[in-house]
Formats: C-alpha cells, sequence, structure tokens
C-alpha cells in the first residue's frame, strides 16, 4: 500500500440525501466512492490523491432494477453480477449482459457498478458500448438542483470529462425497452490482452436489423478502446444504413469504420492494430448480419 | 521391506502447514522493535549523483537513512563481477538503482517520505538495445559493452557451405519475462557490530546470501547468518536478488543501532526493480543437404544482461551450449555475447538462457524444413543424435537417448497425422475466420550446473540422527514450492527402510547447514539428492560398523540403534560431499566436452487457433513427452511440467516486458499479461524412464525442461495454421498482424 493513509477521507452516508448533502458541503472536493473497483487499485500504488470520499455504497436509492413497459432502469449500484442473472436484462439487452460477464472475474462482478464503470470514465470499459448502442440515458441528482436525466451520447465530452457537475450523483441509468425490435442481431465482442481479468483493446457493440427485402433498417454501431471517448460509428452506419450487405458495402463499412475511429498507441495495443480490428469487426457483424 | 517410496506420489511435506495458513512467511515475522525500510531509486537510466536532496513536510529526524557512504565494508554485490554496488555512490546505471535507503516504524509515513527524495543527477547516454549496445551506440560498461562472449568450435563450418544443397538464414528474438512467483521478495536484518548479522527471507540460495552479506560489512562467516523463510516461489528470480534486499535490510539495521528492519517489496517494485528473464536475439545459418542433413550449423547468440553483470555469463553459457540442439551435426560454431543496457540486470529465470537459444533453433529448423519441403517431423528424425554421438560441445552422450521413441509417442498423443490433414481442411475450406495448426520443438536440457560447475560448488549434505530413530537432512537446498523436503524425505526413506514421517528436513540456516549450493539448475534433486541419500547411508553404515544394527533391521531395530548410538555417543551425524562422475571431463578453455552429466530429452506438441479477425492466438491441446530419467514423485513431476508449459505459454503469446527509457512502464498485473486459468489448454503430460546412473534411484532434473519447448511449438503452429512466419516473442496478436502483412 503505497497511499499516505491519513491523507484520506472516507464517510458513509446513511441515506441519498445524506450523500448529496456531504458532495454539496465539499465544495466539489468529496469525491464518490461506490465499489472501489477502479479506486481501491489507484489507492493501493499511490495514485489516488488524498482527500475526502463519500461511500454510496448500499443506498436503497442507488439500487436495484426496475422494468415497465417503456424502459428498464438500473440503479447506479447495479453491480455486474445483478446484470448477468436478471431475466429482462438477459432476454433483450444481451450485450450489456455479454458485457458484465466479460468485465474483470468473479470478484470485480460482485463489487462493481454500473455507475461506477460510467463515471470512471475509461475509453476502455466494457459496459458504456453497449449502453450506447441501447439508447441508454443517465440520471443526474444533486442537492443543489435536483434530478435530471441526459441521454448517454454525448454524456462523456472527451477523455475522462463528462457532463457531470461535481456535486452530482449518477443515480440511474436507463434503456428503452426492446431496442431494435425482434429479429434484431447484436453482436458484442471484446478484445482484451487475455480471456479474463483483461483490459480491453478494442471492444464494439453492434446492432441490426434488415427487412424483409434484406436492406439494412437499423444499424447501431459502438466502439470502446479506439477513441478518447467510447464511439458511437455513426459514419459507419450511414454506410449501412437503406443499403443491403454486398460484399461492396460491406468493404466500404470496414473503410469507413477505420476513418472513423482515432486510436492510439499504449502499453496495450498500437494504433495500427486497434484500426485494423475495428475494420475486421464491423465486417464479422455485417457478415453476420448479412446471413 | 516396506513399499518404496520413490515413483509413489506420498503426500507433500509441507503442504498441512501451506493449507492451514501455519507455514511462516517473511513477512508473518515481526521482532521486537522493528522497523520497516524502503528504497528510493533513481528513476534516471545513467548519470553522475550531484546531490540528494529530503524535502517536504517531513519528520526527517525520525528517519534512518542509509546511503553508501554509511556501508562498513565492501560496496560491491559479490557474485561473479564486482560491477554492482549495493548502493550507487557517484553513478547510476540503470533507472532502478537504489540510492537511498529509509527505515520508520511508520510503513504509511514511510511511502510518503520515499516520495520526498530528490536526486540531482547529471544524465549520461544510455543504451537500451542490444543493436545499440553492440553498435557501441554509447559505451556503458567496460570498454565495449560486452560483458562475456563464448566461442563453441565444432569441425569446420566454413568448408561446409559450398557443398551444400541449401544455407539458409533466419534471425530470431525473444522478450524479457518476469518470474511471477506468488509471493514478492522481502527480508529481514539484524545488523550490529557486536552480534554480526543475521537475515530471513525468501530465498532461494542461503549461501549466495552469506557471500555477497560478509564483504559487505566486512566480517567472517560464523558472524553472518541467513535463514530461509517459508518461500512463495521463485523460478530464479530469488537467486541473486535477495543478496541485494537482504544487504539493504542489514545496512538499515546497522545504522539503527541493530533494530531489526524489514523490507517487503510489493508487486510494482517486484515487478520493476528486480532481474528478469535476458532478452535475446539469435542468428543462424545452416547448411543442409536436399534429403534433410545437417552439414553445418552457425549461430550468432546475444542477450541483454541490462546494467550490470550478476549471473549473465552463466546464463549465456547455457544458453550457447543448448543453441545447437540435440541434433548431429559435424560442423558447428556458436559465437556468443552479453552485452551491456541501462536496464535494471536480467537475471536467473527457469531455464537460464536455454529457452532463449532452444527458441531460435527449433523455429529455425521448423523454417528450414518448409523449404526443403520436409515435414517438420522428418527433418528432426533424420538428425536426431543417437547415443555415443557428440554434441556441439563434443560431448560423447553415453546414456542412452530416446529421442526417436519420444517422438513416436508425441506424434501418436496428439493424433498429429490425423489433426495435420484436419487442420488443412479446415483451412482450406475458408468457411471460419480461425484457423488450426499444429507445430512441435524437439530438445534437451542439461541437468546440474555446466561443465566444472559442480566440482567448483563442492556441495556437501548432512544428516542427522535423533532420538526414536527420526532423521533430519541438513542441506542448503531449499524448498520453493517445488517439492525439495518431499523429495528428499523419499529418499532418506527408501535408503534406510524408514517410515516417511521419521524424516524431517532442517529449515536452512547457515549457522546449521553445510553448503549443497544453490537451488538451482535442476541440481536439487539429481545432484543434491544423491548427496541426500549417500549421507543417509552414511548413518546406516557408521550403526553398522559400531555393531548397533543388523545387516537386516525392522524400524524398531534402527529406532533402538539410533538410541544405543546416541546414549553412548551424543550425536550420530553422516555428511556427503559431491565428486564429479568420471565421465563428466571439461575444458572451459576450449568450452568442449561434458556440458552436463546427464539431460532431460523432450517433444512437444502445440495445437492452436489463430483467429484472423483479431489475431489472437489460443494454445487448445498440448502434449508434453520427456525423459527425465526415474520419476520420484509422479504428481511434483507432472506438476513441474504443467507449471512450466503454462509459464512458457506466457513467454510465448502474452507476457511483454515494456521498457521506457529502461523502466519497466507495465508493471502491475493487469498490464502486464500473464495467461489464466481460461487461457491455457489442456497440458498432457507423458514420462519415458531411462534411469540415470548417478542420480538418486535414477533421477535426473525435469524443472526447466519444460520452458525450453513450448514457444518454438506454438509458433510453429502458428506457421502451420496462418502460413505466416513470425520469429519473435511474445507472439502478441500485434506482432502476428504486422507478420501478416495486415497493416
Ligand atoms: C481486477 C479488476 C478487473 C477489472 N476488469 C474490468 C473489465 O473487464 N471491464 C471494465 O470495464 N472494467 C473493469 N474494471 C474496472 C472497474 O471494476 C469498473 O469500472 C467498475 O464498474 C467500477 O465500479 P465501482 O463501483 O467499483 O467504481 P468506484 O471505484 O467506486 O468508482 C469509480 C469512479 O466512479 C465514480 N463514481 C462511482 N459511482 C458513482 C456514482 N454513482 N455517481 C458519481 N460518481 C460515481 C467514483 O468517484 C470514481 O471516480 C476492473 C477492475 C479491477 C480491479
Amino acid at each position: 500500500m503505497r497511499a499516505w493513509l491519513p491523507g484520506y477521507d472516507l464517510l458513509r452516508a446513511k441515506s441519498l440525501d445524506a450523500a448529496l448533502r456531504i458532495l454539496a458541503d465539499g465544495g466539489g472536493e468529496t469525491r464518490v466512492f461506490a465499489g472501489g473497483t477502479d479506486l481501491m487499485v489507484l489507492l493501493e500504488s499511490g495514485d489516488l490523491p488524498p482527500g475526502r470520499f463519500v461511500s454510496v455504497w448500499g443506498l436503497p436509492e442507488l439500487s436495484g432494477i426496475s422494468v415497465t413497459d417503456a424502459h428498464v432502469t438500473l440503479g447506479a449500484l447495479t453491480t455486474y453480477t445483478e446484470i448477468q442473472a436478471h431475466p429482462v436484462l438477459r432476454a433483450e439487452y444481451p450485450m450489456l449482459c455479454e458485457a458484465a460477464r466479460l468485465t474483470g472475474a468473479t470478484a470485480i462482478q460482485n463489487r462493481g457498478t454500473i455507475g461506477g464503470n460510467i463515471v470512471n470514465a475509461s475509453p476502455a470499459a466494457d459496459s458504456p458500448p453497449a449502453l450506447l448502442v441501447y439508447g441508454a440515458e443517465v440520471e443526474l441528482i444533486s442537492a443543489a438542483r435536483g434530478a435530471r436525466w441526459v441521454g448517454y451520447d454525448g454524456f462523456h465530452t472527451g477523455y475522462k470529462r463528462m457532463d457531470r457537475r461535481p456535486d452530482e450523483l449518477l443515480r440511474a441509468v436507463r434503456l428503452p425497452r426492446t431496442p431494435g425490435g425482434s429479429g434484431a442481431v447484436h453482436f458484442y465482442r471484446k478484445v482484451g490482452t487475455r480471456g479474463a481479468q483483461a483490459i480491453s483493446k478494442v471492444m464494439i457493440a453492434a446492432l441490426g436489423r434488415r427487412d424483409a427485402a434484406g436492406v439494412v433498417a437499423d444499424c447501431r454501431i459502438s466502439l470502446g478502446s479506439v477513441a478518447p471517448i467510447v464511439l458511437r460509428c455513426r459514419k459507419t452506419e450511414a454506410v449501412c444504413l437503406d443499403r443491403p450487405l454486398t460484399a461492396e458495402v460491406i468493404a466500404a463499412a470496414r473503410a469507413a469504420v477505420m476513418d472513423e475511429v482515432t486510436p492510439i498507441d499504449d502499453i496495450r495495443s498500437t494504433k495500427a492494430y486497434r484500426r485494423v480490428v475495428s475494420g475486421n469487426l464491423v465486417a464479422q457483424f455485417l457478415a453476420l448480419l448479412a446471413k | 521391506m516396506p513399499a518404496p517410496l520413490i515413483g509413489a506420489s506420498v503426500g507433500r511435506k509441507e503442504g498441512q502447514e501451506k493449507t492451514r495458513g501455519a507455514a511462516c512467511y517473511v513477512d508473518d515475522m515481526t521482532l521486537p522493535g522493528m522497523l520497516h525500510g524502503v528504497t528510493v531509486r533513481s528513476r534516471v537510466p545513467r548519470g553522475r549523483i550531484r546531490g540528494i536532496r529530503y524535502e517536504g513536510d517531513i519528520p526527517w529526524n525520525e528517519f534512518t537513512i542509509v546511503t553508501a557512504r554509511d556501508i562498513p565494508g565492501k560496496n560491491v554485490v559479490t557474485l561473479l563481477t564486482e560491477d554492482q554496488p549495493f548502493l550507487a555512490d557517484q553513478f547510476v546505471n540503470h533507472p532502478e538503482e537504489a540510492i537511498v535507503l529509509l527505515a520508520h516504524t511508520d510503513r504509511f509515513l514511510l511511502e510518503e517520505a520515499r516520495r520526498h527524495v530528490a536526486f540531482d543527477i547529471d544524465p549520461l547516454p544510455p543504451v537500451f538495445s542490444i543493436e545499440d549496445s553492440l553498435a557501441r551506440k554509447a559505451v556503458v560498461w567496460g570498454e565495449d559493452n560486452v560483458m562475456k562472449s563464448f566461442l563453441v568450435e565444432k569441425g569446420k563450418v566454413d568448408d561446409v557451405w559450398a557443398r551444400a544443397d541449401l544455407v539458409f538464414e533466419g534471425e530470431y528474438e525473444t522478450g524479457a519475462q518476469e518470474q511471477l512467483y506468488i509471493e514478492p521478495q522481502g527480508m529481514i536484518a539484524q545488523a550490529s557490530p557486536a552480534d554480526g548479522v543475521t537475515v530471513w527471507g525468501s530465498l532461494q540460495c542461503p549461501y549466495y546470501v552469506h557471500k555477497a552479506l560478509m564483504p559487505l560489512f566486512g566480517l567472517p562467516p560464523d558472524r553472518v547468518r541467513v535463514v530461509q523463510m517459508t518461500t512463495g516461489g521463485g523460478f530464479g528470480g530469488k537467486e541473486e536478488y535477495p543478496s541485494m534486499i537482504g544487504g539493504h535490510a542489514a545496512l538499515l539495521s546497522w545504522k539503527a543501532g541493530g533494530r531489526p528492519v524489514k523490507i517487503i517489496y510489493d508487486r510494482a517494485e517486484d515487478m520493476v526493480a528486480t532481474t528478469k528473464r535476458h532478452p535475446s536475439r539469435t542468428r543462424h545459418k545452416t547448411a543442409l543437404s536436399r534429403d534433410g542433413r545437417l552439414l553445418g550449423m552457425e549461430i550468432d547468440f546475444v542477450v541483454d544482461a541490462g546494467a550490470y553483470v550478476t549471473l549473465s555469463p552463466v546464463v549465456l553459457s547455457r544458453g550457447t551450449i543448448h543453441a545447437a540442439g540435440p541434433y548431429r551435426c559435424d560442423h558447428v560454431r556458436i559465437r556468443s555475447r552479453a552485452v551491456a543496457t541501462n536496464a535494471p540486470p536480467h537475471g536467473a529465470f527457469r531455464g537460464f538462457g536455454a529457452p532463449q537459444s532452444i527458441f531460435a533453433l527449433e523455429r529455425h529448423l521448423d523454417r528450414a524444413a518448409r523449404a526443403l519441403g520436409l515435414s517438420p517431423e522428418e527433418l528432426r528424425r533424420r538428425n536426431l543424435l543417437r547415443q555415443g554421438e557428440t554434441t556441439a560441445t563434443q560431448q560423447e552422450v553415453l546414456e542412452k537417448i530416446n529421442l526417436p521413441s519420444l517422438l513416436d509417442l508425441a506424434l501418436e498423443k496428439s493424433e498429429w497425422r490425423r489433426r495435420k490433414e484436419e487442420f488443412a481442411a479446415h483451412n482450406r475450406s475458408g468457411a471460419d475466420a480461425v484457423k488450426k495448426g499444429l507445430g512441435l520443438a524437439v530438445f534437451f536440457h542439461g541437468s546440474g550446473f555446466t561443465g566444472s560447475g559442480e566440482s567448483y560448488l563442492a556441495s556437501v549434505v548432512g544428516a542427522e540422527a535423533g532420538r526414536g530413530g527420526r532423521v533430519t537432512v541438513l542441506a542448503a537446498s531449499t524448498e520453493i514450492g517445488q517439492g525439495t523436503n518431499t523429495i528428499f524425505s523419499q529418499i532418506v526413506a527408501d535408503a534406510l527402510a524408514i517410515p516417511y514421517d521419521w524424516v524431517e528436513v532442517a529449515q536452512p540456516d547457515t549457522s546449521r547447514v553445510p553448503n549443497s549450493g544453490p537451488t538451482v539448475a535442476s541440481r536439487t534433486a539429481m545432484i543434491v539428492g544423491k548427496l541426500v541419500e549417500t549421507a543417509a547411508l552414511g548413518l546406516r553404515d557408521k550403526l553398522r560398523a559400531g555393531g548397533f544394527l543388523g545387516v537386516t533391521y525392522d524400524d524398531r531395530a534402527w529406532a533402538e540403534a539410533c538410541d544405543r548410538y546416541l546414549d553412548l555417543h551424543g550425536t550420530l551425524q553422516a555428511q556427503a560431499k559431491y565428486e564429479l562422475p568420471p565421465h563428466v571431463k571439461w575444458d572451459d578453455k576450449t568450452y568442449t566436452g561434458a556440458a552436463y552429466g546427464a539431460f532431460g530429452w523432450a517433444v512437444y506438441v502445440a495445437a492452436v487457433s489463430v483467429d484472423t479477425v483479431t489475431y489472437e492466438t489460443r494454445v487448445d491441446d498440448f502434449v508434453a513427452v520427456q525423459d527425465i530419467g526415474r520419476v520420484l514423485h509422479p504428481v511434483f513431476a507432472a506438476g513441474q511440467v504443467e507449471g512450466g508449459v503454462a509459464q512458457a505459454i506466457g513467454f510465448a503469446l502474452y507476457e511483454n516486458v515494456i521498457l521506457a527509457n529502461g523502466r519497466m512502464v507495465n508493471g502491475k498485473m493487469t498490464n502486464y499479461v500473464m495467461p489464466t486459468s481460461v487461457d491455457l489448454p489442456p497440458i498432457r503430460v507423458f514420462f519415458q524412464e531411462v534411469p540415470y546412473e548417478y542420480g538418486p534411484a535414477g533421477a535426473k532434473g525435469v524443472g526447466e525442461l519444460p520452458m525450453d519447448g513450448p514457444a518454438p511449438a506454438i509458433l510453429n503452429a502458428i506457421e502451420d495454421a496462418l502460413g505466416v512466419s513470425v520469429r519473435k516473442i511474445p507472439a502478441l496478436p500485434e506482432v502476428v498482424m504486422e507478420a501478416a502483412g495486415c497493416l
């Protein structure tokens, strides 16, 4: 443990209101502690800036999955284990369940939360591509301004930057029901550094549907780890929409996505690899959709 | 006669203690008044130290602070070459070099203090690669950056090129690799002028630490004591580095007036600062006849030693001797060099240079077979070394060589022919983005120290009998998870025909056990095990000579004999000292002769899938067939092979040490990617036993062998799957993609 522990305060909120008050009082300096699976890694290595934290773990207002005709709403504290076990999520949002299954391993899945995954804002996080494709919205709440819903598309504004004020808690995420309708193809693939406990080098969440004539009626493609934020590839989607999936269209989509991503070289992979594999994954998705 | 224990998978001696959590690792130990210690490192790869500053809001007067100035004896880690200081004084030569040591009771404050020590260092030009070091872009060690070189000459290789049908060349590279033992390095020391120096720690070689601490403090042998605590793995990584950390803890304790000091590295420090496998580059030029006979081999083998010599000459030596493999070839030249770079020193790691040179050879032969239009197994079969023929160092191999039969078994167990056809059809059909391939490697590994090494070591083992017929083995050979204690106990119990539970292995403590040499080089079972047997028999002979024991006896008679002997004489001890078998004759000057008393022989086969969407390779099946002489403990032996193959799959496909300015930038288990259980195939292990006359019950070494073969077998399988030739490891997906020309 390299952190100097006296430099840290961890307050435990007894209710959502209490948590919001602590966040408001801190003058924007207090940080949220949920499952801690991102924060504890930084603490161990001495890379977590000292200061005050409020633990929201266990708060009922941030927990649980509820289903209405229009939405499935996940409390920010929903864990990966809970996601994988939920029948509606399994039936209608297979990519989110797959992302959860491929996140870390059992211990992390029991403790890591969807809210933490979003606010930690790593471009390599595994759930965000699925959330983007499923048209998620997130609810932010603060003592000063109350609650507001914003579209997840656009929530991340740059590397580790997002549309969230320091005193705001992420309370919930909601997804519109039956994305893509019946007959849609859901394609999720994580390309990590190994089979488990891996950080993604590239990952894709894609949803598509063809109409009776074989023309692409719905196409949503999102890629992770290939840009400063999780990327919705609208230009690539446009290449496919309203077209039959000929070899030419697939080739054009591959070229489009290789152009749309802006990957970098880092310690996990290379720019070239991420670009080529992004193209391959999109082509693999479209080939599946064409079947 | 009780049933023999050798060859049976008896329970692990210290297994219960470990599973109950009762085993005492160094971090479990606390001494009264103990301080914690940390190391402050240079961060600059090469430079001249101008000053040290102690900054920030830190109560510096509460700290014990040690620099090179505080060293009472010689500031050099005594091993082979006297070039590495315990603490950098005027110059630093790699970014993890220790300059300052701090101790305090508060571990957290200590970390805060460590962040507030700053150095003024004038940088000097560094080198970071083999090529730059050879080109002397900067001279960073000695006169030419070359720390050691060897030349092996057999026949006249220069004359064969003209008459060869094919001259085939290739270049191969291997990367560094971290040992990743479960327990990071750690030591506790208590040191003062009055009481001398004692260290307790996680280590492989108590007498290496002993040897290094004596000159550091200018103390005679009996004033320095080294005790091995339960050790959570080593793989070579705890061969020489414990001297460094033990020395650091002892220097702090000495300065702190004899208060004990504990230094435990966390994983991040252990990964960046301690030794790793040497990266290598090998060039091959091979002359072959049309029908696939090896006419001549010229090999240029270079390893990156890092900033200081440490064990590099010995690693280089083993890599050199194994570079031409278990093949018959009359004309061989092997030139090898260990060169300096400004990275932390590379050191011992399971296989010790052989995995590097064997990777190159076995990849090269596979490619040569392809160029000749021969199958890879046939090319090898035509050149396998036979009993009585000579290796590259002109060692006449006297033991029976079972290679043809090992090869047959490996092909049979892997269903080589059937699967080759099946995979070829699958790949041709183009229906699947995943391509499949099979690859093999044939190799050997010398057991024990090289050449005259074992006679220099002159290892000694003791045995002591106690009340009730109990026997204690006294040896400095360490149990580090591999099963030493169990095997020694099996050997003694069988030699004396007494129960396994009556045998105990003493905790390695230099004040109590003789020097049985380092726990390295697959020598513990074969060399030390034989001494254990001899020492145990010495007890029996003393009892018989004194008339206490008859020719035949049972447990009770043995126990009574010991008791009566002890009543009369007080103690009963016997010792055994190593003597070189007569067939081991080695010439260090010409690098010719019997490099090893015996070899392990093996044929490994890997089946892989390569996904052409992601360029990821998965090993689907692995067959490991070997002759390691008599198998002493089937479960342990299979465990050694399974673990070694797993570690070698990491070496081949996943584990990539990334250095930036000589510093490892992926020193965490998230980013330094070792395979997990889901990444590993079934590993199917088969033994053929050809007993070795000079090993205990006929045993040879096993531990390093499985590190040698997997990487080339896997890369050969990748080439079989894709038709793409990858010549460097780790064969990360990025590397495979580049080789496939998909940029
Ligand atoms: C071994 C290991 C493996 C992992 N594997 C993966 C993986 O495969 N894929 C992957 O995507 N991630 C992985 N992670 C990262 C991590 O587990 C996830 O990002 C997880 O979802 C984080 O959730 P948490 O609740 O633990 O976040 P915390 O660590 O508690 O917080 C993370 C960040 O989010 C903020 N935050 C958390 N909740 C809220 C909220 N409700 N409102 C406002 N701010 C909030 C915190 O202030 C902090 O900045 C891994 C981590 C570890 C240690």
